[in-house]
């Protein structure tokens, strides 16, 4: 049997679930819903063999609306439950939907593990730097200073820097988009999705009732194209309304920001989003806007062998030994015989 | 190798022929083996063990190991000790009293001597009672000069074991250190001839186990037969024993361990019901060797996962239960704590999968090494919400390999998490276990649905059937794709709901589901007499001490009835029945007096609590003692 001919061509409309959507109105959860929804029928996938797990947070309630199988689990143990799944069932495509409260905070143990045993999983972490579901706390990636709830005169945590975190722990495929960045984000989670491995992807999502355009300088079209670089693999880091700025390391190996009447582009820093060392795609994470112009896209995209490829190479080989023989096992050892007296 | 063959020879010979010392029959021996943690003696106890399990002895062994993995050389808390009953009638526990104490060092015999019988051996390597180790026991004097007369009840044989060991190594180019790990072989080889043994299966493992080394062979067998011989010839010794054979069921036998049966008793169950296991775990102490053991076992279609947390091990397990797999955990009251959330989650998405609780001394990090029954309340109740789930209790090391079945079937057939209690000390005991033919064993049957149960309106993941069981549909089955989650779950279509009335139905759906599984568990027995003066309710690891001094008082004529159980949650249907029977209840347990509260709670018996919370199993002793008081009171 061909795939052509037996596999259905799904639709957008096939993946949504018959569950009322229960997000607040305007909320950036609603955008990454329906740029995941145009995505998976490209990746030509049958429905019943994509999972996704979410663990608790508003962004966590995803699969719901999702017609896949799924399972919305608890407080930051996505990641783990993933694992499992995946591990017992490689066939699977999974998905992991966290929140940057969920991942980082109380899951943020599970996050390191599944990313540095390179689980083939997807994990999206809808980042709005804040606790959605609890009303309003300050997250692991809120700013300095940042006033919340619980932080009336300023949070004084530092935060966290999410892609940082995936490329220290090893993440096989890191990259960054936002919410209503339409086709970027579908750009980037179909890559992610094509990743043979742990793809962690974090997403700008505005959560308008909680923390209102925190993301601004990377969704309004006027500002987005001179504060962030959009990254392109071997190609120079260029950016700005006129495409008139770019990125080149100083001779201490720091990126400066210079205008492209000066520099030749050769001279640029080149994107190589597959480099074995970690060190350039861990440079991109630390520039951040407002200090310097701020990537989006694919930090880091290398292969690697996974987890739970692995597990089953071991396990086949072991299985196709043949000698599952529960008698030779029970009697393995020291035995001894008892004689009717 | 001509060396070993005639190590063998000589150790092998019938004792009685070449040997005139008297030979005393008894019917049941304790010895003990103590020494430092390095002194080997595991080794010594299990390789007398088996010798004695191969004879045809019923035995039961206790290892006490220090909490330390290597507490200073000498000190007192860096004793290690294995302790074997072996009997020639049938044994359940690994004995009270000790009639042979084997003491390597100072530190060995004044944390032992305690439990030595009054005109018991014992045995020691006066060469270990020097000044630095004599300090470190916190002896002023030496014990063995016996100034004080505390030695006069035993019959005691001090052997300069470790000048011994390196004498008979002599020559074989050791260097001392070497020389001195044989000591454990010299004690070895002297009690084999105290007790009559014969040696041949510890001369076979020594050479398999060493056999690229064979120098280390050549010590420790001409160790081995330096002990024998000492024992055989100096005027030390006058008697030596024998422990004829016992009437064990015909068949063929293995010693195996409470955890090495739980994992058999899994692979088991996972094999002939042609499903793959998936264990997730994380180490802890005295759960660790269920992953040891099923991390070996990957042909049998089992992946092991060693998780970065216990939380991450139940939920791997949450996740490959979703995925279809037989899903299993394991791990000891912290780890069981942590677990618990996961757990939850387990009872609301009702999907089946075992978590083993191999209880040790809590609370916190408690006492990892020691055995107790403290968290019946955890497993039991430990969850938030109303969370219910079978539990179930091993009561011997053997019977793990039947109980660890018998929670896969409960959990597959009603679609739940179900606990399997042991603890420390059937975990790492060790007894006989008939090996049993694989066609007695009861396959479980495993099946996912492949067609939607919803009559064209999609799939309804919690439609029950009769015994309000849900069906287990999978990922990658066309057409029943759903979710599942922690949020309370509308009956039959699994959509989250608020609604109050629901969640008070789905609340007792769940908990009448775990209440049908009395149905399919088997009444409750009785041991003794059907009414009496006295039942005792026992639970768990405590079966063989309990059922001894219930058999020792009824053999003194005292109307006491045994119940022991090994289904919790539910209990049997006629648990009610038999508490009623009888004057008296008396419920020993190594807790606060746990089942005593939820027995008392739930049948409204005036029960006795006796809790014993010391690290250590009860004696039989110490039991008929309580049994007689309450009788009398
Ligand atoms: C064990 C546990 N602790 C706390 C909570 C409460 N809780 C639910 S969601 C959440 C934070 C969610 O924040 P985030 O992950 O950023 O997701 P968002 O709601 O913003 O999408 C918290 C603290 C919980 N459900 N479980």
């Amino acid at each position: 049997m061909s795939a052509d001919t037996s596999l259905p061509v799904l639709t957008q409309k096939d993946f949504a679930s018959d569950q009322e959507i229960r997000w607040c109105p305007r909320c950036g959860d609603y955008s990454i819903l329906a740029q995941m929804k145009k995505v998976l029928p490209t990746l030509g996938i049958p429905k019943e063999d994509i999972v996704f797990v979410s663990g608790i947070g508003c962004s966590s309630r995803f699969p719901y609306y999702m017609s896949t199988y799924g399972m919305h689990s608890i407080h930051g143990r996505a990641p783990a439950i993933a694992t499992g799944l995946k591990v017992a069932r490689p066939e699977l495509t999974v998905f992991v939907i966290t929140g940057d409260g969920d991942a980082l905070s109380i899951g943020g143990n599970h996050l390191l593990h599944a990313l540095r045993r390179n689980v083939d999983l997807k994990i999206i972490m809808f980042n709005n730097q804040i606790y959605g579901l609890t009303k309003g706390q300050y997250s692991p990636t809120s700013p300095l200073g940042k006033k919340t709830k619980s932080t009336p005169f300023g949070s004084v945590d530092r935060p966290l820097n999410p892609l940082s975190v995936a490329i220290g722990a090893g993440a096989t495929f890191v990259a960054r988009s936002a919410d209503v960045d339409i086709k970027h984000l579908t750009m980037v989670l179909e890559r992610a999705a094509r990743h043979k491995g742990s793809a962690f992807v974090e997403v700008y999502q505005d959560c308008n009732v909680f923390n209102s355009g925190a993301f601004e300088f990377a969704t309004k079209k006027d500002q987005k194209q001179e504060n962030c670089i959009y990254l392109e693999n071997g190609k120079p880091l260029i950016y700005g309304n006129d495409r008139d700025k770019g990125i080149r390391l100083t001779g201490a190996g720091n990126p400066e920001v210079v205008n492209l009447s000066d520099v030749k582009e050769d001279d640029l820093l080149f994107h190589d989003e597959s480099s074995d060392d970690p060190t350039p795609a861990f440079r991109l994470a630390q520039m951040r806007w407002p200090n310097s112009p701020e990537p989006m896209g694919i930090f880091r995209s290398i292969d690697r062998p996974t987890y739970d490829g692995e597990v089953d190479r071991q396990f086949k080989q072991c299985m196709e030994q043949g000698t599952a023989d529960l008698e030779a096992l029970f009697n393995s050892g020291d035995t001894w015989d008892v004689k009717p007296k | 190798m001509s060396s070993e063959s005639s190590a063998s020879k000589s150790n092998g010979q019938p004792a009685g022929s070449a040997d005139a010392k008297a030979l005393q029959t008894m019917e049941s021996v304790v010895i003990r083996f103590c020494g430092d943690s390095g002194d080997g003696m595991q080794l010594a106890g299990t390789q007398f063990t088996n010798v004695s399990a191969v004879f045809g002895n019923d035995v039961s062994t206790l290892p006490d190991f220090p909490a330390e993995i290597r507490a200073p050389a000498g000190s007192l808390f860096g004793v290690s000790g294995f302790q074997v009953c072996f009997s020639s009638g049938e044994v359940f526990t690994p004995g009270d009293e000790v009639n042979t104490l084997v003491a390597m060092n100072p530190a060995a015999l004044k944390t032992n001597l305690e439990d030595l019988q009054r005109g018991g051996t014992l045995i020691v390597n006066e060469d270990a009672f020097d000044k630095g180790n004599l300090q470190k026991a916190h002896y002023d004097s030496n014990p063995l000069d016996d100034v004080d007369g505390n030695l006069a009840a035993f019959r005691v044989h001090k052997v300069p074991m470790t000048r011994l060991t390196r004498d008979s190594v002599e020559g074989l180019g050791l260097t001392v250190r070497e020389a001195d790990r044989c000591k454990n072989f010299f004690a070895l080889g002297l009690v084999f001839w105290l007790y009559d043994r014969d040696s041949t299966p510890t001369e076979d493992w020594v050479k398999e186990k060493f056999a690229k080394h064979p120098s280390i062979v050549e010590a420790n067998l001409r160790a081995l037969k330096a002990g024998y011989n000492y024992g055989f010839s100096t005027e030390q010794f006058t008697v030596h024993y024998e422990v004829p054979s016992a009437e064990l069921e015909p068949g063929r036998y293995r010693k195996i361990t409470g955890n090495e049966a739980v994992a058999m008793g899994l692979a088991a169950a996972a094999k002939l019901a042609e499903v793959e296991l998936f264990y997730g775990g994380y180490p802890i102490t005295p759960a660790s060797d269920i992953l040891h053991e099923l991390s070996k076992l990957k042909r049998f279609g089992i992946k092991t996962f060693q998780a970065e947390d216990e939380i991450a091990a139940i939920t791997s397990v949450v996740g490959a239960a979703f995925g279809g797999a037989l899903a299993v955990t394991a791990s000891s009251g912290p780890g069981i704590a942590l677990k618990g959330e996961g757990i939850g989650l387990g009872v609301i998405t009702e999907l089946p999968m075992i978590i083993v609780n191999v209880q040790r001394g809590g609370p916190s990090t408690g006492l990892p090494t020691k055995t107790e029954q403290s968290d019946l309340f955890l497993s039991y109740f430990g969850r938030n919400g109303d969370c219910p789930m079978p539990v179930i209790a091993a009561r011997s090391p053997a019977d793990c390999f039947q109980m660890a079945q018998e929670a896969v079937r409960i959990a597959v057939e009603f679609m739940t998490p179900v606990f399997l209690m042991t603890d420390g000390y059937i975990a790492n005991g060790a007894e006989p276990w008939k090996i049993p033919a694989i066609s007695d064993l009861k396959k479980v049957s495993i099946s996912h649905p492949q067609e939607s149960n919803g009559n064209g309106d999609g799939f309804l993941p919690y439609l029950r059937d009769e015994n309000l069981v849900r069906p287990w549909a999978v990922p990658g089955t066309p057409g029943l794709e759903h979710r599942l989650g922690g949020l309370e779950k509308a009956d039959g279509s699994g959509n989250v709901s608020y609604d109050p009335d629901n969640h008070d139905n789905m609340t007792r759906i769940r908990a009448q589901k775990i209440m049908n599984i009395a149905e399919s568990i088997p009444e409750q027995e009785v041991e003794g007499p059907e009414s009496g003066d006295l039942l005792v309710v026992s639970w768990g690891g405590t079966y063989g001490a309990v059922k001894s001094a219930c058999m020792e008082s009824r053999r003194q004529g005292k109307s006491v009835a045994h119940c022991h159980l090994q289904y919790i949650h539910p209990f049997p249907k006629n648990l009610g029945t038999i508490l009623k029977n009888y004057k008296k209840v008396l419920i020993p347990e190594l807790n606060g007096g746990q089942m005593w509260m939820i027995l008392r709670g739930l049948y409204l018996v005036d029960a006795v609590s006796f809790s014993k919370v010391k690290g250590k199993p009860f004696l039989i002793g110490e039991l008929c003692a309580k049994i007689d008081e309450v009788l009398e009171s």
